[in-house]
């Protein structure tokens, strides 16, 4: 940052530090930095391996790999059929996992996070940013961000089809069945759906765009359910990623036969 | 429960100016409002300070503690360990006038900028008429004591003195949601708070939430709002379709 600008400009307290806070404010996005970090390899990694994603016996489908779209993916895990071939570099859940990504890039909360912990801007409350200029999201690339609600679309027919795949997968080779793979599916799909209803551009749609809930009161009755998960919105965007790593990493294990699935009914 | 408190007070005006270090009594259930009222009283009598009802609710003694926004009159000095140095300083986003008065005149030409309230012009004042759901939405922005911490601490003016002029910061982007969300305000609110007011400038850091002492959620309730309904606006071509095809504005009603 310029030494004329921010908080060292003419007419301001002189006051050589950038930051006076003793706190440990700093801790904050370096956990942001580590948390995502790691998501985002291991998240990287599953998404093109191409194996361990689906076990026969019991039906479980990885969400990483939901839906499987190439006719390279074994038999059985394409619920919605394929299309082609995939070469390697395009994951076999193509068709859903941009657009994951996306609900997620574009979110309110992880938007809140990164500008934060990855772009300093800034690194925390009342510490300046290390920035000259700053334009926020009046102009490209940022002004992007608008199109949240559309990733919000496309992730609400994604979730659909992640709770699909855990209803399938009480169908198990062996007729009905039920073992702690089923339960980390429902468990999963339970959580993202907290995170995709808690969605701000969701809260939106249901009622927070009407200028008068007198008049909309199913709406309204809506908005008040979405508003009370809204609040619980960064909570569910980490429960997710966690939720999501264990039950990939979960199917994993069993798919490769590093452990055998736990079973309590059949 | 006395004991003898370290304190770094910042003294001085736009020219220039410095820390002083300070040895103050402290007693038990005091605020740091308590604190700078005994310096004036027993050391510097000239130390400048602004405050008003001691009850955080006139919005008069905002300034930075140990570099965070805070009410002095909020701000307990329980909070700190015996032996810790506070330190006291004006807010950082605005010009200092003396010592600890900061000149918030920016606040008040950001307001000024603001159309009012625009009723409908088929009513009369005495038939206006709107719901209880309707009165609690923008009864939280209502709380609002004009501190002005959560503009003090927005980066976008702290850190970027040249955005002062095209961004009204968060404290009047919630007072256009406030009048957006009104059922009979007939203005246009949402292309005025993106085109004149800055309101892409936020990039909802939620630093002005974390600091506002009325625990209004400034960012979840007024700021995001609004940047939805910039998007029906100005960026999503469905609900653009829609409006020309109803031919309504479905925010409107």
């Amino acid at each position: 940052m310029d030494e004329n600008t921010g908080v060292f400009s003419a007419r301001r307290a002189v006051i050589p530090a950038r930051t006076l806070r003793t706190d440990r404010w700093w801790l904050q996005p370096l956990l942001t930095v580590l948390g995502l970090g790691a998501f985002v390899i291991y998240a990287t990694v599953r998404a093109f391996w191409g194996a361990a994603y689906w076990v026969p016996e019991h039906h479980y489908l990885t969400p990483f790999y939901s839906p499987c779209m190439s006719t390279a993916c074994e038999p059985g895990s394409s619920h919605f059929g394929t299309l082609f071939d995939f070469p390697w570099f395009i994951p076999y859940a193509a068709l859903s996992l941009p657009f994951l990504l996306g609900f997620r890039l574009t979110c309110y909360y992880y938007r809140k996070a990164y500008y934060r912990a990855f772009w300093f801007s800034p690194p925390a409350c009342a510490v300046s940013e290390p920035h000259g200029k700053y334009t926020g999201e009046t102009r490209l690339p940022l002004i992007i961000q608008n199109v949240h609600r559309y990733f919000f679309y496309a992730a609400f027919i994604v979730t659909l089809i992640n709770t699909y795949d855990a209803i399938l997968a009480f169908d198990g080779e062996n007729g009905f069945g039920i073992g702690l793979g089923n339960i980390i599916l429902v468990g999963n799909v339970v959580l993202l759906w907290g995170y995709t209803l808690s969605c701000h551009s969701c809260r939106h749609v249901t009622g927070g765009r009407l200028k008068n809930f007198a008049k909309h009161p199913t709406r309204y009755w809506l908005w008040t359910k979405v508003s009370k998960l809204n609040v619980r919105h960064m909570q569910f965007a980490w429960i997710t990623l966690g939720s999501l790593v264990l039950t990939d990493f979960y199917v994993m294990l069993v798919a490769s036969g590093v452990i055998s699935d736990l079973r309590i009914i059949n | 429960m006395s004991y003898q408190g370290k304190f770094r007070v910042w003294r001085g005006d736009a020219d220039g100016g410095d820390f002083e270090d300070f040895t103050v009594e402290v007693n038990e259930g005091e605020v740091v409002l308590d604190i700078i009222h005994r310096l004036q009283a027993t050391q510097v009598p000239d130390l400048a300070v602004r405050w008003n009802c001691k009850a955080g609710k006139c919005g008069s003694c905002s300034a930075e503690v140990n570099g965070r926004p805070r009410l002095l009159c909020m701000t307990r000095m329980s909070t700190f360990a015996e032996d810790e140095v506070v330190t006291v300083t004006p807010v950082r986003a605005f010009p200092v006038i003396r010592d600890l008065v900061p000149d918030v005149s920016y606040n008040y030409t950001k307001a000024r900028e603001i159309p009012a309230f625009t009723p409908p012009k088929e009513l009369a004042p005495g038939e206006y008429r709107m719901q209880q759901q309707d009165v609690e939405r923008s009864q939280e922005f209502r709380k609002c004591i004009e501190c002005f911490l959560c503009q003090d601490v927005c980066h976008v003016i702290r850190d970027h003195e040249e955005n002062k002029e095209s961004f009204a910061g968060p404290r009047y982007l919630m007072r256009i949601a406030e009048l957006e969300m009104h059922p009979l305000d007939a203005a246009d609110r949402t292309t005025e708070a993106q085109n004149e007011h800055g309101l892409g400038f936020c990039n909802i850091t939620k630093c002005c939430t974390e600091v506002c002492p009325e625990g209004i959620k400034i960012t979840d309730n007024a700021l995001i709002p609004m940047k939805e309904r910039v998007a029906d606006r100005k960026y999503d071509p469905v609900v653009w379709l829609g409006s020309k095809i109803f031919r309504r504005d479905r925010g409107k009603s």
